[in-house]
């Protein structure tokens, strides 16, 4: 009974046919196939739908059953589109930052540990990669703003620089608590540094009460970084018509908000692995209740560090429809003023700890 | 001004209101770049057309060019008898257009000199105050949007469609109603009215209580109103400042009070003026407070009608209706309190036509819009969208 649960899990990743590991490539396949079913349709669809719900509206209804093939149905649309380039634009950029922006958020999956069987690339500098591929999408923005050849998409292009690379700070030093508790900067490394029988108990954010502030510090940073609410003033549609995608329209403009999506589910990722142990199951193994056994295996560690990830992202949701937005030199305010020095102080914090404490 | 105008040559830049703000020098000399906001800008509240020099962030002059909505109302006015002004009338602020009825048809009763039926004036004050709650809650709604809060604005809207049904099962419309008319009404109130109106009010108080604790209270959206766009009264008054505008700058000033039209007197109400502890007095928080607060007494107020309002089997609201509406010559101003602050009428009539010599609004929106170049000085953009959203403008009525 005690690995029931799990034993198809492992016995999917040991599956082979004629000699070849058929088994490891649909384990390996999962996370594949979630991205593309996420960060290309289902993204979109699910912050329709919780919106809606927020909201007490019903949201998408009409495309398929619960209108599940709205995304799919806008994809085509978009595709149909004419790609229009304005003539003042300057084109190469123009074209380019959408690329630069797709490409930053994407790569960044190549490093996500989606289970004990399956990284795209285990990088000893795995976090730092993440950290510096995701923050390539600064470049794409400032290509596309300054590209579009329009006020507005300026304006929302330097603020999101400004935004952007003032975040990664406090951000990064979040981070790096994380790094200092775990002594390494590879993802699958950290994943495998909170495995334990008491689940959730091994996770860093339990392991050290400091973590709680590089936590919170991180996720609020992350919010700003993806540009979302109530930091998402590179994009405020009441002030800035819709910041640097203003001129974008088509796949082009899809395109940009996938990228958003995907990054979203990065940053959450990151979050997760760093602090919520990544694919490990968060439940305990209570006497003879092995719950933290029968819910480990390739497919459960797939399972968990995409539930972990889907959790962060109802919460940027969550906070995107309730809240206002700050202003330009409020959201500086709180980076540099608030989150800056606490991170400075978690860091020391986290660091006592490290060596006297533990 | 003065401090601007010396900031034009030190390329210094102040921006004095507001909390935390940062003063902003610079050194580096700077060249400014003009930004045209709207007339399709979503946070410019239909077709207004904002010419702003900005320096970075900073909106250092906002000029606002108007005009993309105007219809003529004035010159229609004069080419169509009294009554047929109405539907007009209706479409000049068409988020209030009980209101608007209302207003002319004060005016238009002033120059006749006649006698309403006292069910008629309650049944006007009732649909008007149902009308201003509901563009009060489009008002609070969009403000929401302006400031980057998308959810109230469809509570807002949410429970706008309960008073649209409401007016709808009035009027037999859902925006542009053409009920109240010179001397009456259209229509007697549906059977049943009363209590379902009462039940509305029922269930609408505690969701303005949820729309308080989610806007009103929010700590963001009071960091970003507070302080923001201060006028002073003085200077408010000298604008012409009306409604909800001038309240929020610490005037009592309510048309409802000051001229008692209609049954207004008999209402136990209150005249709504920031008390300084939440808001600074004269800012942008202190506006939305205000109309906040409004609705409250809105709901108050049609409580007391609905209690107050003589019964009568078989009503004929049109009763009081002049056959044919032909005024002795001379000149008379109606006003009323819109939602948007004071909408005047001013009609000259020649004596042997039956449509006016000439036809003026006072619209309250225009007038309050004129103080939009004060106020919009040395802001930052965001602060623009916010004052402009706190102004709350229909550009229906400003262009007419």
């Amino acid at each position: 009974m005690s690995t029931s649960l799990n034993v198809w899990s492992d016995a999917l990743s040991e599956f082979s046919l004629f000699g070849l590991p058929v088994g490891l490539v649909i384990v390996a396949a999962l996370p594949l196939v979630f991205i593309a079913l996420y960060a290309l349709t289902y993204g979109v669809y699910g912050e329709r739908k919780i919106s809606a719900f927020m909201q007490d509206r019903l949201g998408p209804m009409e495309v398929g059953k619960w209108g599940i093939l709205q995304t799919l149905a806008d994809i085509l649309k978009l595709l149909q589109k004419e790609d229009i380039v304005n003539k003042s634009a300057d084109k190469f950029l123009f074209v380019i930052g959408p690329g630069i922006l797709f490409v930053g958020s994407f790569l960044a999956f190549a490093v996500l540990p989606f289970g004990p069987a399956f990284i795209g690339a285990d990088l000893n500098v795995g976090l730092f990669y993440a950290i510096g591929i995701v923050a390539l999408e600064v470049v794409g923005i400032l290509a596309a703003g300054w590209g579009s050849n329009n006020k507005w998409a300026l304006y929302g292009a330097i603020r999101s620089v400004a935004q952007i690379v003032s975040y990664e700070i406090p951000a990064a030093i979040a981070i790096l608590c994380g790094v200092m508790m775990a002594g390494t900067l590879s993802m699958q490394q950290f994943t495998i540094l909170q495995q334990g029988e008491y689940g959730f108990l091994h996770f860093f954010l339990f392991q050290n009460p400091i973590a709680w502030i590089p936590f919170l510090i991180y996720f609020i940073a992350s919010l700003a970084e993806t540009n979302r609410a109530p930091f998402d003033i590179p994009e405020a549609e009441s002030e800035l018509v819709a910041g640097y995608f203003t001129e974008y329209s088509g796949m082009k403009f899809a395109v940009i908000f996938l990228a958003e999506y995907a990054s979203m589910f990065m940053v959450s990722a990151i979050i997760s692995i760093v602090f919520l142990g990544g694919w490990n199951s968060p439940f305990p193994n209570i006497g003879p209740l092995l719950l933290n056994d029968w819910t480990t295996g390739p497919v459960w560690g797939a399972f968990w560090i995409i539930m972990k990830g889907f959790f962060f992202i109802f919460i940027q949701m969550w906070l995107r429809w309730t809240l206002p937005r700050l202003r330009v030199d409020q959201l500086m305010h709180v980076c540099w003023k608030v989150l800056t020095p606490f991170a400075f102080v978690a860091f020391v914090l986290t660091a006592i700890w490290e060596i006297y404490v533990k | 001004m003065q401090e601007l105008g010396k900031a034009e040559h030190s390329s210094i830049r102040v921006t004095p209101q507001g909390e935390n703000r940062v003063i902003v020098e610079k050194d580096l000399s700077s060249e400014e770049m003009i930004l045209n906001m709207g007339p399709q800008h979503p946070s410019t509240h239909g077709v207004l057309r904002l010419e702003c020099k900005t320096d970075g962030e900073v909106v250092i002059e906002a000029e606002p060019y108007l005009g993309y909505l105007h219809r003529c109302f004035e010159k229609h006015a004069e080419m169509v008898d009294y009554p047929g002004i109405v539907p007009f009338v209706d479409r000049m602020d068409y988020l209030a257009s009980m209101n608007n009825d209302f207003a002319y048809c004060i005016a238009v009763e002033k120059l006749l000199d006649i006698e309403i039926p006292r069910r008629v004036e309650f049944m006007r004050v009732i649909v008007s105050e149902i009308n201003r709650i509901a563009s009060h809650l489009v008002a609070i709604g969009t403000y929401a949007i302006d400031l980057g809060a998308f959810t109230p604005f469809l509570f807002c809207f949410r429970d706008r469609e309960h008073m649209l049904n409401l007016l709808e099962w009035t009027s037999g419309a859902r925006m542009l109603y053409n009920y109240i008319l010179i001397g009456g009404v259209a229509y007697d109130f549906p059977k049943d009215f009363a209590h379902r109106t009462l039940e509305f009010v029922k269930y609408f108080r505690p969701k303005a209580l949820e729309l308080q604790k989610l806007l009103t209270e929010n700590e963001i959206f009071v960091k970003r109103t507070k302080g923001v766009g201060m006028m002073p009264a003085d200077v408010a008054i000298n604008y012409g400042w009306s409604g909800p505008m001038l309240r929020g700058s610490g005037v009592e000033w309510d048309l409802r009070r000051v001229d008692g039209y209609s049954v207004y007197p008999e209402l136990d109400f209150k005249v709504c003026v920031p008390d300084g502890k939440f808001s600074d007095i004269g800012d942008s928080l202190s506006r939305h407070v205000v109309r906040a607060l409004e609705i409250e007494e809105s709901l108050n107020i049609i409580e007391q009608c609905l209690d107050k309002m003589p019964e009568e089997e078989g009503f004929d609201p049109r009763s009081a209706i002049p056959k044919r509406i032909r005024p002795k010559a001379g000149e008379v101003y109606g006003r009323a309190e819109n939602p948007r602050g004071e909408l005047g009428f001013y009609i000259i009539s020649d004596g042997k036509s039956t449509k006016p010599l000439r036809c003026k609004a006072r619209s309250s929106c225009f007038v309050n819009l004129s103080a939009m170049k004060e106020l919009s000085l040395g802001q930052l953009i965001p602060d623009l969208v916010a004052i402009i959203g706190s102004i709350d403008i229909v550009l229906g009525e400003v262009d007419r």
